[in-house]
């Protein structure tokens, strides 16, 4: 008695998610992925850019390496705190969510946002709201990753 | 060399960020920026671990360096290193090291920003 | 009968009905971009209004909309004896904060975007019981603070999915008196039911909240034994484009077809130009709607009767995250110049 009940509700709710799904705007993709890709692929040509110019500056290529993200995180930072990295996020989604920029751009618009509960549980805290997951992920699978060469060699 | 090297960072990396936003909007609703932040630097780690994303990189520098998932390439290549280096100790201070950079940078750069604009929305 | 107030399962009729003898909205820069900017009482140059942060805003804006709408009649706040009030954010903050300062007896209401009619049909009871003689009926709800409570940073670079609606910046409140002056007057008010249909979509209300609609509507319309063309309007509050399609197929599944006198504040309050996707949401929506427009329309005798039916998702991110699906509800208020 009460199972076919809880069957019937089922049935209603997988009919209405039908008819969501009928309903609802299907998102852009074509448009989208264009964006994303020229904006991710300019994004990237810029990171070749500065990575070209400092290996021309005599740096390794793992410094040169660093270098890049430092001044790309930079430039991330800097397009956010002016209001210009959400407007552009907007439109490329994932190509300016995917590259390095995305990741400062998380982090930088979180600690700005919470400025106004102070600069310690407000900044301080939220600050890793979004980039604390992706270092925790990160680590996690490189240690593993590193656990398991130091046990098979 | 150096134009084609451009055009390779521009396609590779295109397609990465691509690759991201038909996640996106092909799958579940509940994807978020932040969904595809942990699994970009998952994947990259880990294809790193396999020996499958050297060559993406060797291929189109930065196309693969400044996605996320190039992130993650430097921490598990990091961890590698470290581990030859200095055995157990070096899987866990690796990856961090490799990356320091990157990571204090933008933390330092996210608290300035923070202090100096507010959010216009 | 031993319960003359009540008729049919979940609608109350009021004895002598209150009358909405004031009324204030007061918007944000978006909103003033929209159709209605005429028919608003002050529109925000900005979303701070003055204050440091936006739920300071919020809150000024929620006090200032009151005054407002105490004062077009001549009163001062210590003439009104309850304020009824709501918003979105945790703990209703906007509503006690004003509540701190204007120093009126406060009874906080939490309906989601649906506050406006639970607010009204409250203190319509609280007049009709017999209890107080003047009561205000108030909601807001701000695009920014609602934002980074249930979304995204204002500064993080996101995508909005094309059926996510935009949370309108807006105040509405409502000065209901005893029914001894003219006006408006709130007849009857049904009490909507939870409806969950499974949806799971944060960023689709108007689906979540859809059924709530349908049902509140059909219970309402069978309590009064009433058919939809006795109200000029029939106007849900923030179903949005997708959720607003939706109620229709589900009127029709119910044998209740309420169009061509059917329409959604969430769905009027903006131009389709102003890249809102899928339309206004909020408690603001409908209260700024029916504050505008709406009671302007029922005033110059365009709208005799009205049919309000404020609609809302009562999730939270807790529970979003932790895979439950949206609860949808519905409240209906009958205005009608009698």
């Amino acid at each position: 008695m009460n199972t076919s009940a809880d069957q019937l509700k089922k049935i209603e709710a997988q009919e209405y998610d039908d008819l969501v799904n009928q309903t609802k705007p299907k998102p852009t993709v074509l448009k989208n992925c264009i964006w994303a890709f020229v904006i991710g692929g300019l994004i990237c040509t810029l990171g070749q850019i500065i990575l070209n110019f400092f290996m021309g500056q005599g740096l390794s290529k793992l410094d040169a390496g660093s270098a890049t993200s430092v001044v790309m995180i930079f430039l991330a930072a800097l397009f956010t705190g002016l209001g210009w990295y959400d407007v552009l996020g907007k439109h490329a989604g994932a190509g300016s969510i995917v590259p390095i920029t995305g990741f400062a751009n998380a982090i930088v618009a979180s600690a700005m946002e919470y400025k106004r509960e102070g600069f310690i549980f407000g900044v301080g805290a939220r600050i890793f709201s979004v980039a604390g997951p992706t270092l925790v992920f990160g680590f996690a699978v490189s240690v593993v990753i590193g656990l398991i060469k130091v046990v098979f060699g | 060399m150096g134009m084609n090297e451009l055009l390779m960072a521009f396609l590779v990396g295109g397609v990465l960020c691509l690759i991201g936003q038909l996640i996106m909007d092909l799958t579940k609703p509940a994807i978020t920026p932040g969904h595809i932040l942990v699994g970009y630097i998952s994947v990259g780690a880990l294809l790193s671990g396999l020996g499958l994303y050297q060559p993406l990189v060797d291929l189109a520098g930065a196309g693969a360096t400044i996605p996320l998932s190039g992130f993650g390439h430097s921490l598990t290549q990091g961890t590698l290193k470290a581990v030859e280096e200095s055995g157990l100790l070096g899987a866990i201070s690796g990856g961090v090291e490799a990356t320091s950079a990157g990571i204090t940078a933008a933390i330092i750069f996210g608290y300035v920003a923070a202090v100096l604009f507010n959010p216009k929305g | 009968m031993t319960n003359q107030k009540k008729q049919g399962s979940q609608t109350i009729v009021f004895e002598n009905p209150p009358v909405l003898t004031s009324w204030a909205t007061i918007v944000g820069p978006k909103e003033g971009e929209g159709p209605w900017r005429s028919d608003f009482d002050w529109v925000m140059e900005d979303y701070e209004f003055g204050e440091k942060s936006w739920e300071k805003a919020e809150t000024k804006m929620l006090r200032e909309t009151i005054k407002l709408a105490v004062s077009k009649k001549n009163y001062t706040p210590e003439d009104i004896e309850l304020m009824v009030s709501g918003d979105l954010l945790n703990q209703i903050t906007s509503s006690s904060f004003a509540a701190r300062e204007l120093q009126i007896p406060f009874l906080g209401m939490y309906g989601a975007c649906s506050t406006m009619a639970e607010s009204l049909l409250t203190a319509a009871m609280a007049i009709d019981g017999g209890y107080f003689e003047r009561a205000v009926a108030a909601v807001s709800s701000h695009y920014y603070t609602a934002e980074r409570q249930f979304r995204f940073p204002a500064e993080q670079g996101v995508q909005r999915s094309m059926s996510s609606q935009w949370t309108v910046t807006g105040a509405g409140a409502v000065v209901l008196e005893k029914g001894i002056y003219g006006g408006p007057r709130l007849t009857c008010a049904t009490i909507g039911k939870i409806i969950d249909m499974g949806q799971k979509d944060a960023n689709d209300m108007g689906s979540a909240m859809a059924p709530a609609a349908a049902d509140t509507i059909k219970t309402h319309l069978n309590d009064t034994d009433r058919s939809p063309d006795y109200y000029d309007l029939i106007v849900t509050g923030d179903l949005g484009k997708v959720g607003s399609a939706l109620v229709k197929q589900l009127f029709i599944k119910n044998g209740v077809v309420p169009e061509p006198n059917y329409s959604d504040c969430g769905v009027l309050i903006f131009n389709d130009n102003q890249d809102t996707h899928a339309g206004g949401s909020g408690c603001g929506c409908c209260a700024a709607m029916l504050c505008g427009p709406l009671l302007k329309k029922m005033v110059q005798g365009k709208i005799a009767r009205l049919l309000l039916v404020a609609t809302g998702a009562l999730m939270s991110p807790t529970t979003s995250f932790q895979g439950e699906s949206i609860p949808g509800i519905a409240h209906a208020v009958a205005l009608e110049n009698l």
